[in-house]
């Protein structure tokens, strides 16, 4: 399954620019899910059930989606983390501070912090794990996020010093991706040496991975003793291990199907979270006739995106109106925007020239919800004239095809990461949306002096490709968490596909 | 004898340098760049060009092939595309699922099959000896994905007596926990497997009883029992081997789809995963893994029926017995 998860720029972080900020504390703002239980048991073995498995163990080096899962603030640490409700903390950075120019960022570490190989963590560890990141063979999505980065420096052991070569206000809140990692590390493929509440016990490829409590952490303690993440290709596969305890938790549940069985039963409790995953009918706005803002608002009005949503996930998920999901600081709901109105779309494709309607052939991925979505378009656009060629592609097509090659009138495409409204700002994306006012407003957010001033700029641009209708943003994903009610702690959002689960309690 | 299993032999090494070539050949012309599976999605031509170069895919196919079999001879199956990996080693610890997987299910198989199939044979004009054949003709009938979630619906959800799937992580080290893991695919294999054998066996059977040697062998005296087990057995097994043979090796191929149902991590969920990712070491490792699997089962089904049969060693190949 090929889904866009791509590199981000944009940004924000809790902080002024030239502002010293002193540790807050372990404290976590996050919301978690389960119901808060007194006792639990500080020895207990969590099951966490995944369609995730890593590929190998490291980050930057092509491990995957999973080995995020696993190992992103279990196992791995970075200087700041990113909460599960989207706020960015400090974590290994104690403390930090940003020149006037914006352009050099100094950090301290915090004391005290061991790797699971026993060595102290110090700058020059900092210093590997950023430049692995953005290292020539570093095969890491963020990679492209962190080229502002032009050196460090490392003056004493518990200080880093980087310059940029522009001013990036996400530069911090792109940290919580870079994981320290001791320097002198072997074979990350397939072992690690971090800094987190877990340590590797044993990576089983094709089955399972288990993390035990590490005694030298700096922190609070894991609260139970050992997780088990297990991997499962078959959805059913994973819901039986469920309903035979097996497991205790599902991460991400991706058959809406199954949810009935676990809602009705008292043992299991149904979270829905919210996910940064937006379903998108993406318009070519280079190519006739979706360069024509007028029929873009038609389609976008013509599709009742409620009905879509209901049919496909039931009760879950939401509606946003653009690309920004309730997780990132820009969002807003814009679904006033484009709404369904059948009348109004057919007024909207008279006036642009269509009042017979028109076909177009809409390049749809094979997996699952796309040749779905596409059928309920294809059904909905007919009762305004538009008559739609289904072309069902596979992920590799769709690459080639779509994404490299830029030919296609409309396609389907699930976009997951949070914060990738920026891409509206290149006009070289597969979508080929152009507008140099949206452009400018998303290099002057990078550029910003405050979050207050970016954000007010990304927000600007959000209003601005709703009303252009740059794309159908149809709706949003839920992030759907079912766990054994003997379960606590555990996250709900899982943003970028993390899973924190130190703080999970059975009991 | 020797003869014959040297000339066997030679077939053998062929057929693998065969299998290999069209393995190769095949990948190949699949659609989709392996190399867009090494790279993010904001790829440059650049990258996708270094990570081809990673991968040796924009070499020349010859160059490519020649590098396969150097490293196939020297017992190395390459590293993954995708985890970048050894695949031997990986294939290694896969065959400790599948290889039991597949012997316990091809046993139970046979110790289901051959009694049923018997009796279904001798007793044939019987209402027992109907309903036996009409039940073996539905098994095979069945896909085996049904016959597992059937298993596990019963099995784990509602009685809880055996895991709905995984395996242990301990793998063998743990045999309890390891055989109730194959306890369910094993017999849903071995089910499946057992509805065709049946078949073949009663087919066999009533070969053999309504034979003039087994006929004679009852004239000279000899009771149905004693007959049976000196001259039945040996002239019925012949044609039963050589189908064991063919199921033994569609099995391993059919371990796909019960692996993906018990999420087995064995040979067939390996390779159905490298597959969706155009890994290609991966899919060649396990390919070629399991094509000199199945040439060696024909290879011993052969030697056994000639074994079984002192007629075939003379007729059909030629050489001394």
């Amino acid at each position: 399954m090929k889904r866009i998860s791509t590199p981000l720029a944009g940004g924000a972080l809790v902080v002024a620019v030239s502002v010293a900020l002193t540790a807050c504390g372990g404290g976590t703002s996050s919301q978690k899910g389960g119901s808060a239980s007194g006792s639990f048991d500080k020895n207990a073995t969590v099951g966490i059930g995944s369609v995730y498995e890593p590929q190998n163990l490291d980050n930057t080096g092509g491990g995957g989606q999973g080995v995020t899962e696993a190992l992103n603030g279990n196992v791995y640490e970075g200087l700041f983390k990113l909460t599960d409700n989207g706020k960015v903390e400090k974590q290994l950075a104690q403390s930090y501070t940003v020149s006037p120019d914006g352009l050099t960022y100094t950090f301290k570490l915090r004391g005290g912090v061991k790797f699971h190989s026993g060595k102290a963590l110090d700058s020059a560890d900092v210093k590997y794990s950023i430049e692995k990141v953005t290292g020539p063979t570093s095969q890491s999505a963020r990679k492209s996020s962190l080229t502002v980065v032009k050196s460090i420096d490392t003056p004493d052991a518990s200080t880093v010093k980087v310059t940029l070569s522009s001013k990036s206000i996400s530069f911090i809140y792109n940290l919580s991706y870079v994981w320290i990692i001791n320097a002198q590390a072997k074979n990350l493929k397939t072992s690690e040496d971090g800094t987190g509440p877990y340590k590797l016990d044993k990576w089983t490829r094709g089955s399972a991975l288990s993390l035990d409590r590490f005694a030298g952490y700096w922190g609070d303690p894991a609260t139970n003793k050992e997780v088990v993440f297990h991997y499962y290709k078959d959805a059913t596969a994973l819901n039986n291990a469920l309903l035979t305890n097996a497991v205790d938790v599902v991460t991400s549940e991706q058959s809406p199907d199954a949810l009935a069985q676990f809602k009705s039963n008292p043992a299991y409790k149904v979270n829905s979270g919210s996910s940064t995953t937006k379903l998108l009918l993406a318009f070519n706005d280079k190519v006739k006739p979706f360069d024509n803002v007028k029929v873009r608002k038609a389609v976008t009005s013509a599709i009742d995106n409620k009905k879509l949503l209901e049919s496909i996930w039931g009760g879950y998920g939401k509606l946003i109106g653009s690309m920004v999901p309730p997780t990132d600081p820009w969002y807003e709901d814009l679904t006033h925007v484009n709404p369904y109105d059948p009348a109004l779309a057919k007024k909207e494709l008279a006036e642009a020239g269509y009042p017979k309607g028109f076909d177009f052939t809409l390049d749809t991925p094979n997996y699952d919800p796309h040749p779905t979505a596409a059928t309920f378009i294809k059904s909905q656009l007919a009762k305004v004239g538009i008559n739609v060629k289904i072309n069902v592609i596979t992920p590799d097509q769709w690459y080639t095809k779509v994404y490299q090659n830029h030919d296609f009138s409309a396609t389907l495409q699930e976009h997951v990461n949070d914060r990738d409204i920026v891409w509206y700002g290149n006009p070289d994306f597969y979508w080929g949306y152009n507008n140099k006012q949206v452009t400018q407003w998303v290099t002057q957010a990078e550029q910003s002096d405050t979050t207050d001033q970016q954000t007010a700029l990304l927000k600007k641009v959000n209003q601005r490709i709703a009303e252009d209708a740059a794309s159908d943003w149809l709706y949003l994903y839920p992030q759907i968490v079912v766990a054994s009610s003997k379960l606590s702690g555990y996250p709900l959002n899982g943003l970028n596909s993390q899973f924190y689960a130190y703080d999970i309690k059975k009991s | 004898m020797t003869v014959y299993v040297l000339r066997r032999l030679a077939f053998l090494a062929a057929s693998l340098l065969l299998a290999s070539v069209v393995l190769f050949l095949l990948l190949r012309l699949l659609p989709g760049d392996p190399a867009n599976a090494l790279t993010s999605v904001g790829a440059s031509p650049e990258q996708l060009a270094a990570a081809r170069h990673q991968i040796g895919s924009d070499k020349p196919l010859p160059e490519q092939f020649l590098t396969w079999l150097h490293d196939l001879a020297t017992f190395d199956l390459g590293n993954s595309f995708i985890s970048t990996l050894p695949v031997g080693p990986e294939i290694a610890t896969r065959i400790e699922v599948t290889g039991p997987l597949t012997l316990m299910a091809f046993v139970l198989a046979l110790v289901i099959a051959v009694p049923v199939g018997f009796l279904a044979a001798h007793r044939a004009n019987t209402w027992y000896g109907l309903i036996l054949s009409g039940v073996s003709q539905l098994g095979i009938a069945v896909p085996v994905f049904w016959v597992g979630m059937i298993l596990i619906t019963v099995f784990s959800l509602h009685l809880g007596v055996l895991p709905a799937g995984g395996f242990p992580q301990d793998g063998w080290s743990d045999p309890a926990g390891a055989l109730r893991s194959l306890a369910l695919p094993v017999i849903t294999v071995a089910l499946v497997m057992s509805a065709s054998l049946i078949r073949y066996v009663r087919s066999a059977t009533l070969d053999v009883l309504g034979s003039d040697y087994l006929r004679t062998a009852r004239a000279l005296g000899s009771s149905f029992g004693g007959a049976i087990r000196r001259h039945g057995l040996r002239n019925g097994a012949v044609p039963v081997v050589a189908v064991l043979g063919i199921e033994l090796a569609s099995t391993l191929l059919g371990a796909v789809v019960v692996e993906t149902v018990f999420a087995l991590p064995g040979l067939g969920s390996m390779l159905s995963q490298a597959v969706a990712q155009h890994d290609y070491p991966t899919i060649q490792g396990v390919l070629f893994v399991t094509t000199l699997a199945v040439l060696v089962i024909g290879f011993l089904a052969d030697l056994a029926q000639r074994l079984i049969d002192p007629r075939l060693r003379s007729t059909l190949t030629g050489g001394k017995p």
